[in-house]
């Protein structure tokens, strides 16, 4: 095994016994993605100079033996709407393509604390508008699985990133799926937090009642760990949740016999690829294995779930982007304005992709007036009963399980003509969202050769049990450890 | 779970309506551009009419994710970022303002 491919647990085994430093893995790190971002292109930044002035200082913390923690001296990078103080966040956006934060996000502070090492910033899809990574204003990130194919999007960068070896975790950010939706495209464990959990201060947002900043990684293991080190309440953020932070590590070892996992029968209805659904049938006989017990269970308003998320996103992402005017900070065209308003047309004309402009467009349709009622209001409506659905089913099981998509990756191209078609491949990741639950992304097989993923859903809170089933899981199956042959 | 195929409606959002929504949220449009974002508008906010087989008379709209009720933290006076720092990004200033085209009026 290359130093690259080292998950955090490894490398920091090596770096605790001294065997390695943190500027020898940085090195073959930023080595390893400036030799493959070639053919990938996961990144929008590579912050060569930060990176190894932090590797140094990792060092110099691992010599002094003190403060040592589970991420010191690991390399990590972040999709490109966590802000970075010093290195340009894009949102892969011409409208910020240009810009360089104040000031860190609490995340970037935290990982800092911790002693992780910042590679450098995942491309996106524009603000996270997208399923696929196609709509970054900047190129495309290919899947390493198969290089035509999409990485899945909105953390298309960060999943592919991790799936290649190019850096040991990563930061991702879920606004409906945007984390587990390219991590089961890409063969990557990552993790969408409870609402809360995670502080959003310094996040670029796309729906702030949705949003929430999770790990991505090579296993349930890391991901615990890195939830460990960014986890917490955060007063720059009043909607960070209060109270103790469990110690995910050390539950991971909770013996999983007994707890409840429940099948939505809603999610298995019709219209999976034959190798997903079988995948995820697998998954479920070895959780049977393990001594769980498996119930059917009913998410009434399953179907719901998209209408639902998508009026909500358009009305609270066309407020959230109503920011971006060409006054305060990023991108400006100034030339030939008359008045104040030319300023807003033509700097948002230039500044915005197709898919923001229209998400735009369709948040002030459904808040205005004579439309408000009919679709934000009913959205919302529906959301709470999407809520109660959740509630109902956690009062008879632990976990739920779900695919995170119907199909395998799909070509590059094959859905950017029709919007519509797009939005569908979320049809099984954007009903938590609005219900604030967290969920855990697991590889689970494949399917003509590309990755499966499945998700486990928990109610508030319950990473730590999540986590637990994912390690246990991945205790006695190996698809997390493959990697893709196309870099080897 | 194959996504339901609502019954087609006559509902139309046609382009003078994209142009009037353009110009309220600021984004200058083609013509061209509103033609296409009709038929897209038209498609999408169509099939979330879905919604619509939902009886909802009864049920309190979700207004909160986490639960939490106000926040409040200590009254208390800390530092704030410098001036000089959050100025840098200001594409159009004087060092000290920051500088937009006319607001009212005609020069």
């Amino acid at each position: 095994m290359e130093l690259h491919e080292l998950s955090i647990r490894e490398a920091h085994d090596l770096l605790a016994k001294k065997q390695l430093s943190s500027v020898e893995l940085t090195t073959a790190s930023l080595e390893h993605i400036h030799k493959t971002e070639p053919h990938i292109r996961a990144f929008v930044t590579v912050s060569d100079d930060l990176a190894l002035t932090q590797a140094r200082q990792a060092d110099e913390r691992i010599r002094e033996g003190t403060n040592l923690t589970p991420l010191t001296g690991i390399p990590f990078a972040v999709k490109d709407c966590i802000s970075t103080k010093a290195v340009r966040t894009t949102c892969s956006s011409r409208i910020l393509e240009n810009y360089v934060p104040p000031y860190n996000a609490t995340v970037i502070d935290r990982l800092a604390d911790a002693g992780a090492v910042l590679l450098g910033k995942h491309n996106m899809d524009e603000f996270g508008m997208g399923s696929s990574c196609e709509n970054s204003a900047f190129f495309n990130t290919h899947n390493p699985w198969d290089l035509e194919r999409v990485p899945g999007g909105s953390s298309g960068g960060s999943a592919a990133a991790v799936a290649a070896s190019m850096g040991a975790f990563a930061l991702g950010e879920d606004t409906g799926g945007s984390i587990r939706m390219p991590a089961g495209f890409c063969n990557v464990t990552g993790l969408k937090t409870t609402y809360g959990r995670v502080s959003r201060y310094g996040l670029i947002a796309l729906v702030s009642s949705f949003d929430s900043i999770g790990p991505m990684a090579r296993d349930a293991y890391d991901c615990a760990a890195v939830l460990q080190a960014i986890a917490g309440q955060d007063l720059h953020d009043a909607t960070s949740l209060p109270g103790p932070v469990p110690d995910y590590l050390q539950n991971l070892g909770r013996p999983v016999k007994g707890l409840r996992i429940g099948v939505p029968k809603e999610y298995f209805q019709s219209g999976m690829e034959p190798g997903v659904e079988s995948s995820i049938q697998t998954a479920i006989h070895k959780f049977e294995e393990l001594g769980m017990q498996i119930r059917e269970v009913s998410l009434p308003h399953t179907q719901y779930g998209l209408p639902v998320y998508y009026l909500v996103l358009f009305a609270e992402a066309s407020a959230n982007l109503a920011r971006f005017d060409g006054t305060r900070f990023g991108l400006s065209v100034a030339e030939g304005a008359e008045n104040v308003i030319d300023l807003y047309l033509q700097t948002r004309r230039a500044g915005f992709g197709p898919e923001v402009k229209r998400r735009i467009m369709l948040g002030a349709y459904v808040l205005s007036a004579g439309y408000y009622d009919a679709y934000y209001l009913k959205a919302q409506k529906v959301r709470t009963l999407l809520r109660q659905d959740f509630e109902a089913a956690f009062e008879q099981c632990d976990a739920l399980v779900a695919p995170t998509c119907p199909t395998t990756a799909f070509k590059l191209g094959e859905k950017t003509d029709d919007p519509l078609t797009m939005y569908l491949s979320d049809i099984y990741v954007v009903a938590t969202n609005p219900a604030g639950v967290p969920s855990l992304c697991l590889p689970c097989g494949f399917s003509n050769a590309m990755p499966v993923g499945m998700q486990l859903i928990g109610k508030h809170l319950s990473e730590d049990v999540l986590l637990q089933i994912g390690h246990a899981y991945q205790s006695v199956t190996d698809w997390h450890k493959m990697r893709p042959e196309v870099l080897k | 779970m194959t996504p339901p195929e609502p019954a087609k409606t006559d509902f139309t959002i046609d382009a003078d309506m994209v142009k009037h929504v353009a110009f309220l949220v600021r984004l200058g449009l083609q013509e061209d551009e509103a033609q296409a974002f009709s038929h897209q508008f038209t498609a999408i906010i169509d099939y979330f009419h879905l919604l619509n087989e939902v009886d909802t008379q009864n049920v309190i709209p979700a207004c909160e994710t986490s639960n939490t009720r106000s926040v409040m933290r200590p009254d208390e006076v800390q530092p704030g970022m410098p001036r000089q720092d959050f100025m840098k990004n200001v594409p159009h200033q004087d060092g000290a303002f920051v500088q937009v085209p006319l607001v009212f009026g005609e020069e």
